[in-house]
């Protein structure tokens, strides 16, 4: 939220800038039959010609309203719809590896076509119809690397944490008590039979 | 209960954070993705240069796709819009696919290596007409390559370049139809000739550099022409008449059009019938269909006709190819069994052969539909051919020097329907040395495992583990596995052809053409409709062969008769095959076997007869007593009407039938036309199990889920809001979904969405539906969810009425009784259009479900439902946080990891099918359109199993290690023993 707060005064001056640039981009021709929006996919890290890195504009598709046209666009990220109607429309771009807003285009019919661009996400509104992905998209799991502590954090790691501390601190505290005691206490246990290791196992056994 | 409920916490807590994921080097491993392009319409051969030769082809998919000629796969592929049909393709400057479509008013310029689109333009005209695209070969203003464009009316000239439209011409405002546009070699004149109103024929010359009409010339026939027009030449050309009796020649020479008439019957001999051009471009011939017989026709210099060859088998037929200098040869293909005879000859020589081959062809592949040709230059300096060839079963094939070249399965890209069928169970017997073998392998594999795990592995131990996984022959096998993975999809595509395709891996294990869905002359146009389980044999009637039934229909009225097969679906042998005498418009499947396992399905005709099949004495004796409670209904398409019925004993129909039942209507309900008009209506899967009807929430209290399987969901919107979005105002617009109990017809909920429309995308299972619309009012799309509750039983949390045997959970439901439901709903906005919705599906229900949504982009997106949960709240308390509700937010999650396409795109998708495997952890999903892609998902993770990358040389070296240690350590303390009892 405070970040977006910073981020508005700066959108307000360059959509000031922009709104006194000509727009070239967003002008539409009124014909008989309808209007034409034009527009440009921007995807970064595609040159302004898009052949220095070919097939990445290539896969990408515009699509109004949800499939009634689709469109491809040009090397230079261009695209254009024809004879669309005046009205209230959504434009989506499909690309694998971005996700984009779909873009909620008013066609004017007052204005000659005048046309109004607003991300749909994130309410943003376009001074010009360039559509830029929100955001790339992951479509794998990225593996770890293999290190000693996930080894140590995943519950096999811990419970033999846990055996090493009973193996080796456990005598540790034995040994710290008061030999009267120990003597007590290995008596008790003898009287108990506590059974060695070796007499469990079965040769053990057999010779006691 | 506790326990379950505990387990249910558990894979909660598990799936919490991640639905389904996958890791880079997990494709492949369980899905397939096979890529198809549809039944080829036009082709174009670039094969002039050194370097990759390549076809590019159009379809019926309307897909543009370039192909390696030397392996058939694809190079690059666009699929356009719906309704954006490809009208003409070719080549322009040697490096660009120039495309015609959307009835000749879009032509957009590809790039031909890579595909990337150069230009588009968009050509203005008032009317439609015929959409012809030339582009002459040398003929240039300013070293540009122009295009010829007739679409909408107006003759346009393109340059090849940038697209830009360099002169336009209406030809439409005289109200002519133009037939052809060509342009005599060497001059920069264009022809365009056609025809105006029923009898007369006008030649338009226009000068290509400006467009302007030179000179207009015209000739009458009073009785009319048909229409058709056949291009022989430049100065030729070939029409009929009205009654498709005589052909008319007409010559366009000096300026002037002449006419000159020859009865069929004069030249064919014997009394002719009606008579139509095959549509295939040849030059100084024409080939005329007449009487089941196709004629060649030459036409001679002084305007004569004279009749080459008269051959009266199917026959394929490709279009001239320009050849050495001035001459044209062409392909013809014809059958004998299963053998095709490829022909190639010169046009202006019928009895040599360039080229004659004979090639033998799968029968199940049927005809040959379409010819095209390319000519190569052999090693040895001759002319070869090459010619692809398009199936009837819409498969493409390469043919050259007498072999198939590769061949391409395309009808896989036009599926109808869809059935699964399990695969047969493993007979006993397995080889030892097979099993040791295996061993060894196995083992290996998971030490190259181990050594990936602890990042040890070399780039060559990486590939190698690679290539094992994915060849991996365990789930290639052609029988039933454990885990129910492997099993057969059994697809019906549109050109009547049924496949069976193999869960691993996609190969097509059989196929088979349907005869009754072939054209025959009993049946003129007939299609598919639907592929139904008919017999499943799983407890008596195991030696039995599973089989599927298939519904066609001859015609595409839906009174048209019906038509049946029955298909094995292990051999892909017909086992039956009927035509009815009654037609088909829906198919219910009972709820009854008969003891070979055969189920009962009921047919209902467009006369409201109801039909039992199968027609036997045994199916009436289980069908008879139950007769009384078979309901069904039908939704009315473009009234508006939703009607139920019952069945009554015995058709009113002249002709006894036993088999036959009269239906009555019970309850129908009327939208009122002005205000509503149904888009979408669902309902939930027959074969769906529920494992539980109640649902524990928070603070050890449940809910009865509201489980019926007569349960419809219809939405309705405002006709004016019917269209495309954009086309009506938020004020105008209103959705409003009903839930309607399809016995009684009761409405059980409705409600209604203010400032939303269509389209409307939904899915109904268990007790919810969820439902995909568009929000005029925040221009977004939303999903809904409604979730339906059964309170009559709600009182039945008392323990002490439990073991009093006060409560009513075993008394039987009725849809009779008026249901005190209790309805809770939520939507969510959603950022992007949907194709499809679907519902995993697991073998008893148990595990949480996903939804599967096919978004705009291709992508199969797997989001779980517990992010569509009405009972989702802002703040949820501790109790509601334990049992796993997520905090409420305004819109959706896409997460890019639960894609279950991942990086891949299954274009033109039309429709999602899950299916559950044996396990109960497990689903498989099959999402098909153009592309087809298969892959099996785990909704709560796999917590019935190990996962695939489970690593058993770790368990195994770790249990040696701690035996070698439990041995160390007893001498160890053996000695320790010994030497304490010598102290």
């Amino acid at each position: 939220m405070k970040c977006s707060k910073q981020i508005l005064p700066i959108l307000l001056i360059l959509h000031f800038c922009f709104s006194l640039l000509p727009s070239s981009l967003a002008i539409s021709s009124g014909t008989g039959e309808g209007y034409t929006i034009n527009g440009r996919v921007r995807i970064p890290g595609v040159g302004a010609n898009g052949f220095s890195l070919p097939g990445k504009l290539s896969n990408v598709k515009i699509i109004l309203n949800g499939g009634q046209k689709v469109s491809f666009p040009r090397p230079d990220g261009y695209f254009s719809f024809q004879n669309v109607p005046a009205g209230t429309h959504l434009i989506e771009v499909s690309s694998i590896g971005y996700f984009f807003s779909p873009v909620r285009v008013d066609v004017s019919a007052r204005n000659a076509g005048s046309i109004q661009a607003t991300l749909t996400e994130n309410r943003r509104s376009l001074s010009e119809l360039v559509l830029e992905p929100l955001r790339g998209e992951h479509y794998y799991e990225i593996k770890e690397p293999f290190s000693i502590l996930s080894l140590v954090k995943s519950p096999m790691g811990l419970m033999m944490c846990f055996m090493v501390v009973v193996v080796f601190l456990m005598p540790k505290l034995v040994e710290n008590m008061d030999p009267e005691e120990m003597k007590q206490a290995q008596e008790q246990m003898r009287s108990q039979g506590v059974p060695s290791l070796a007499s469990l196992l079965p040769g053990g056994a057999a010779r006691s | 209960m506790a326990i379950r409920v505990s387990l249910i916490f558990l894979l909660i807590f598990i799936s919490i954070n991640q639905c389904f994921s996958l890791y880079e080097d997990q494709v492949g491993l369980m899905d397939w993705h096979h890529k198809y392009i549809g039944k080829v319409n036009q082709a174009v051969f670039h094969t002039q240069k050194a370097g990759r030769k390549r076809v590019v082809v159009s379809t019926e998919e309307n897909v543009i796709a370039s192909l390696d000629l030397r392996r058939g796969d694809i190079f690059w592929r666009h699929v356009l819009g719906t309704d954006d049909t490809i009208d003409a393709i070719d080549i322009a400057l040697g490096k660009y696919v120039i495309t015609l479509s959307s009835e000749g008013s879009v032509l957009r310029a590809w790039n031909l290596p890579d595909g990337q689109m150069v230009w588009e333009s968009s050509l203005q005209g008032s009317t439609s007409s015929k959409s012809l695209l030339s582009i002459p070969v040398n003929f240039k203003i300013d070293k540009d390559n122009i295009i010829i464009v007739y679409g909408k009316g107006s003759l346009h000239a393109i340059s090849s370049i940038d697209g830009e439209v360099l002169w336009r011409r209406e030809l439409a405002s005289e109200s002519s139809d133009i037939q052809e546009v060509f342009q005599p070699l060497d001059r920069s004149i264009i022809y365009a000739v056609g025809f105006v109103g029923s009898s007369k024929f006008i030649t338009y010359q226009i000068n290509a550099k400006s467009g302007e009409v030179v000179k207009r010339s015209s000739a009458d026939f009073p009785s009319g022409f048909s229409g058709d027009l056949s291009f022989v030449s430049s100065e030729t050309l070939v029409t009929l008449d009205s009654t498709r009796s005589i052909l008319l020649l007409i010559s366009i020479r000096d300026g002037e059009t002449r006419l000159h008439q020859t009865y069929i019957s004069d030249i064919v001999g014997g009394p002719s019938g009606v008579a139509k051009f095959l549509s295939t471009k040849l030059t100084g011939m024409i080939a005329v269909e007449v009487n089941s017989f196709i004629v060649f026709i030459r036409v001679t210099g002084d305007n004569k006709l004279e009749v080459v060859e008269k051959v009266n088998q199917p026959i394929a037929v490709s279009d001239s190819l320009p050849f050495l200098e001035g001459q044209q040869a062409f392909a013809l293909v014809q059958h004998d069994d299963n053998r095709v005879h490829l022909t190639v000859k010169l046009d202006n020589d019928w009895s040599s052969d360039l080229l004659k081959e004979s090639i033998e062809i799968d029968n199940q592949k049927g005809l040959v539909q379409k010819v095209f040709i390319n000519d190569y230059i052999r090693t040895d300096r001759s002319h070869g051919f090459r010619a692809l060839i398009v199936m009837e079963d819409h498969s493409l094939l390469l043919l050259q020097q007498g072999n198939i070249v590769w061949s391409r399965e395309d009808g896989l890209a036009s599926i109808i329907d869809i059935t699964t069928s399990e695969l047969p169970v493993e007979r006993e017997g397995v080889s030892v040395a097979k099993v040791e073998h295996g061993l060894f392998e196995w083992l290996k594999g998971h030490i190259l495992k181990l050594k990936v795990t602890l990042m040890l592995a070399s780039p060559d131990d990486i590939a190698a583990i690679q290539g094992m996984r994915l060849k991996s022959s365990e789930k290639n096998k052609m029988t039933r596995d454990r885990n129910g993975f492997r099993k057969l999809l059994i697809v019906l595509t549109r050109a009547g052809k049924l496949s069976a395709l193999h869960t691993g891996d996609g190969r097509v294990v059989w196929s088979l053409l349907l005869p009754p869905l072939c054209r025959s002359d009993a049946c003129q146009n007939p299609i598919g409709l639907n592929i139904y389980q008919w017999q499943v044999p799983h407890h008596h009637a195991l030696d039995e062969n599973p089989s599927v039934l298939v519904v066609g229909r001859c015609g595409h009225h839906s009174d048209a008769p019906g038509l049946l097969s029955f298909v094995d679906s292990y051999t892909g042998k017909v086992l039956n095959s009927m035509s009815l005498s009654h037609s088909i418009e829906q198919v219910i499947p009972l709820s009854f076997t008969d003891s070979t396992e055969q189920r009962l399905h009921l047919f209902i005709d467009a006369d409201k007869h109801a039909h039992l099949y199968p027609r036997t004495s045994e199916a009436i004796n289980i069908f008879k007593p139950e007769l009384s409670n078979m309901y069904w209904y039908s939704i009315e398409d473009g009234k508006d009407i939703i009607r139920g019925y019952t069945l009554q004993y015995k058709c009113d129909l002249q002709v006894d039938d036993e088999y036959c039942f009269n239906t009555k209507e019970l309850w129908s309900v009327v939208f009122p036309s002005e205000t509503e008009k149904i888009i979408a209506t669902a309902t939930r899967k027959l074969n769906e199990v529920v494992h539980t009807q109640a649902k524990i929430i928070a603070d050890q209290d449940a809910m009865y889920k509201f489980i019926s399987k007569n349960l419809l969901f219809v939405a309705t919107v405002t006709p004016k809001a019917a269209g495309e979005i954009g086309s009506a105002t938020p004020e105008e617009a209103s959705l409003v979904v009903y839930l309607i109990n399809t016995i009684t017809g009761r409405i059980l909920h409705r409600v209604t969405h203010h400032g939303s429309q269509g389209p409307v995308k939904a899915v109904f299972s268990e007790n919810w539906v969820v439902y995909h619309y568009f929000n005029l009012r925040a221009h977004r799309y939303e999903m809904s969810v409604i979730e339906i509750y059964d309170q009559s039983r709600a009182d039945n949390k008392d323990i002490l009425k439990l073991i009093l045997g006060k409560h009513n959970l075993s008394s039987p439901v009725s849809s009779y009784s008026r249901p005190e439901v209790m309805v809770k709903s939520q939507s969510y906005f959603f950022s992007q259009s949907v194709k499809t919705i679907g519902a995993t599906a697991t073998a008893k229900g148990i595990t949480s479900k996903q939804l599967l949504i096919g978004t705009v982009g291709d992508q199969v997106l797997a989001m779980d439902k517990r992010f569509l949960d009405p009972r989702r709240s802002l703040n949820p308390s501790a109790s509601e946080k334990e049992e796993g509700i997520l905090p409420l937010t305004d819109s959706l999650p896409i997460i890019p990891q639960s894609y279950v396409t991942h990086s891949l795109q299954v274009e033109g998708l039309r429709h999602i099918l899950a299916v559950p495997a044996k396990l109960e952890s497990t689903s498989l999903v099959f999402a098909y359109g153009v592309d087809l892609f298969f892959t099996r998902i785990a909704p709560s993770r796999t917590y019935d199993s190990l996962t695939e990358d489970f690593n058993y040389a770790l368990l195994l070296i770790t249990i040696v290690a701690l035996i070698v240690a439990i041995f160390v350590t007893w001498v160890l303390s053996e000695k320790k023993e010994l030497r304490e009892k010598w102290r």
